[in-house]
């Protein structure tokens, strides 16, 4: 935070706007293939179709409606929630782009988080036309519910629903920038984020809804930091049953371990980084 | 032919030995498989344990869909992956003309220039488990189900081989558009479960436009002899169309391809 403290706190929000500014046109210049990133993320979509059948047969602890819903959150939440700062950040690493990063007064961890936004902003769109399509083919999402009331999570849930998926978001992005560090030592980082992914795949709620999940199993699951990426935020608004209190704090201790990693490792590969002369 | 062999022979041998420089990223890979697999049998099993059958599947018939799945995944990262990402480098950095030039059919070589050993332990479990599925349901299959399967598993690496290069060859025109195969995949993993445990729309997509019902669920249903031939005949024709449409899709595009130098 060196950099950063020099200077003053009253230039901040312009300087993060601009920075905003500046990335989300960047990432507009990229928005045919972050259109296809809108598709290339649909696995909840695809799940939902098979949990839809399921649903409906009543062997389960949900409705067919609840599934629809329960998905549907689940997609948009994963398109706010994405983390590829490991790719990144092996690129720049390798070709050693990051040293210019470096001289910069920001540090380049808010540049990312911005540069994060911005994609999202972008795809935004394409995510909602694909929403759109599934709701066309399943207005019973919205009309569903008991006596033809039209579906409304409550203005609380959605707020403490989107705090919770942007919480949820910088959870996943440093547990991904932590595991990034390695780049310092290592070639080939980006690789090890496929292990990483594999339990975010599973065990954040993206292809099936916890409570499918036995109960000791499920208790075990929601000590790590993998179903308050996914689950948690949806079900804040799906049907408002998930535990608050304990949700929230479990998501600020694991967000606040991979934050102090990272700037742990950072501060050891920095050192790191210039002994190779880069 | 034989000439095609020979040349097949050098290529892999030279991507194999390129490949043992990286043997850690072997390992884990198979690391990654074997968790892959193991997260798709619990979910399955999440499915099965309340006694519900998928679209009707029994949990081993449904186990050999997953099996097939996974042997696709397989050939696709050992054969397919490696290939599709250069077509785009090559368009970029102009050295399509270098390829072009070769006294061999272009999309030959571009199709089979590489492979990695990375999706290997995917066949190998992908066949394994399709096995154990076949030999422990209760009624044994019969011998011509099970080649008929394998022929209708033969003809879903030929689709996905064709999808895969159509996508690619959109490259000569739209350099950006390299991630359309990660979009494919993205839509191809509905194939890990029989298609009629999706909804009517779902189906509809998946067996006429993407026919990933024809890639997984069709080799499955012959094995498990819940079909008749007639599933092969439509696997054979959507596999002949799509590699013939795939073939001339990248002749008309070659006519577009004006090199990065010129």
């Amino acid at each position: 935070m060196t950099q950063a403290s020099a200077i003053t706190l009253i230039g901040w929000p312009r300087k993060l706007r601009t920075l905003f500014a500046v990335h989300y046109a960047e990432m507009m210049e990229f928005r045919a293939e972050i259109a296809l990133w809108a598709v290339a993320t649909m696995l909840p979509l695809i799940m939902m179709g098979v949990w839809a059948q399921a649903g409906e047969s009543g062997k389960f602890p949900f409705s067919q409606v609840e599934v629809f819903r329960y998905f549907i959150v689940v997609y948009l939440i994963r398109q706010v929630t994405i983390s590829w700062i490991i790719h990144h950040f092996e690129f720049l690493v390798v070709t050693g782009r990051l040293s210019p990063m470096l001289l910069h007064p920001v540090d380049p961890c808010i540049r990312f988080i911005l540069m994060h936004l911005g994609e999202q902003l972008t795809r935004l769109p394409f995510a909602l036309a694909i929403v759109g399509v599934f709701l066309f083919l399943y207005p019973q999402t919205i009309t569903g519910g008991p006596e033809g009331t039209l579906w409304w999570p409550g203005w609380q849930n959605i707020v403490l629903a989107v705090i919770a998926c942007y919480t949820a978001f910088l959870l996943r992005f440093f547990m991904q920038y932590a595991l990034s560090m390695a780049a310092f030592w290592h070639e080939r980082v980006a690789a090890m984020d496929a292990i990483l992914f594999l339990p975010y795949m599973f065990f954040s709620g993206l292809i099936f809804p916890f409570e499918v999940l036995p109960d000791p199993l499920r208790e075990i699951l929601l000590w790590t930091p993998f179903p308050y990426m996914v689950w948690f935020p949806a079900a804040l608004i799906v049907h408002g049953e998930a535990p608050i209190l304990r949700g929230f704090l479990t998501m600020f201790i694991w967000t606040a371990v991979f934050f102090i990693l990272y700037r742990y490792l950072w501060h050891k590969g920095l050192k790191h980084y210039s002994a190779m002369g880069a | 032919m034989p000439r095609h062999l020979n040349i097949l022979r050098i290529f892999w041998s030279a991507s194999i030995s390129a490949e043992m420089e990286y043997r850690v990223n072997f390992l884990m890979a198979a690391i990654t498989s074997v968790m892959t697999l193991a997260g798709t049998v619990l979910m399955l099993f999440l499915f099965y344990r309340t006694g519900y059958q998928m679209g009707g599947w029994p949990w081993r018939d449904a186990l050999a869909v997953v099996g097939v799945f996974t042997f696709l995944e397989g050939t696709q990262s050992t054969f397919m992956t490696p290939n599709r990402t250069r077509v785009t480098e090559h368009v970029r950095e102009g050295t399509l003309d270098f390829v072009l030039l070769k006294p061999v059919d272009s999309q030959f070589w571009l199709s089979v220039r590489s492979i990695s050993l990375w999706g290997l332990p995917n066949i190998l479990m992908g066949l394994v488990i399709v096995a154990y599925a076949l030999v422990t349901r209760e009624s044994s299959p019969h011998l011509t189900g099970v080649l008929l399967g394998g022929i209708a598993m033969l003809l879903a690496v030929l689709m996905l081989y064709s999808i895969g290069y159509l996508l690619s060859t959109i490259s000569i025109w739209y350099i950006k558009l390299y991630n359309i195969t990660m979009a494919m995949q993205a839509l191809v993993e509905t194939g890990r479960y029989p298609i009629t445990a999706y909804p009517a729309a779902y189906q509809v997509f998946f067996t006429f436009v993407l026919p990933v019902a024809f890639m997984t669920t069709v080799p499955a249903q012959l094995m498990t002899a819940r079909g008749g031939a007639g599933w092969l005949l439509g696997a054979a024709v959507v596999a002949g169309l799509l590699l013939m449409l795939s073939i001339a899709f990248w002749r008309f595009a070659l006519r577009y391809y004006t090199s990065a130098s010129s």
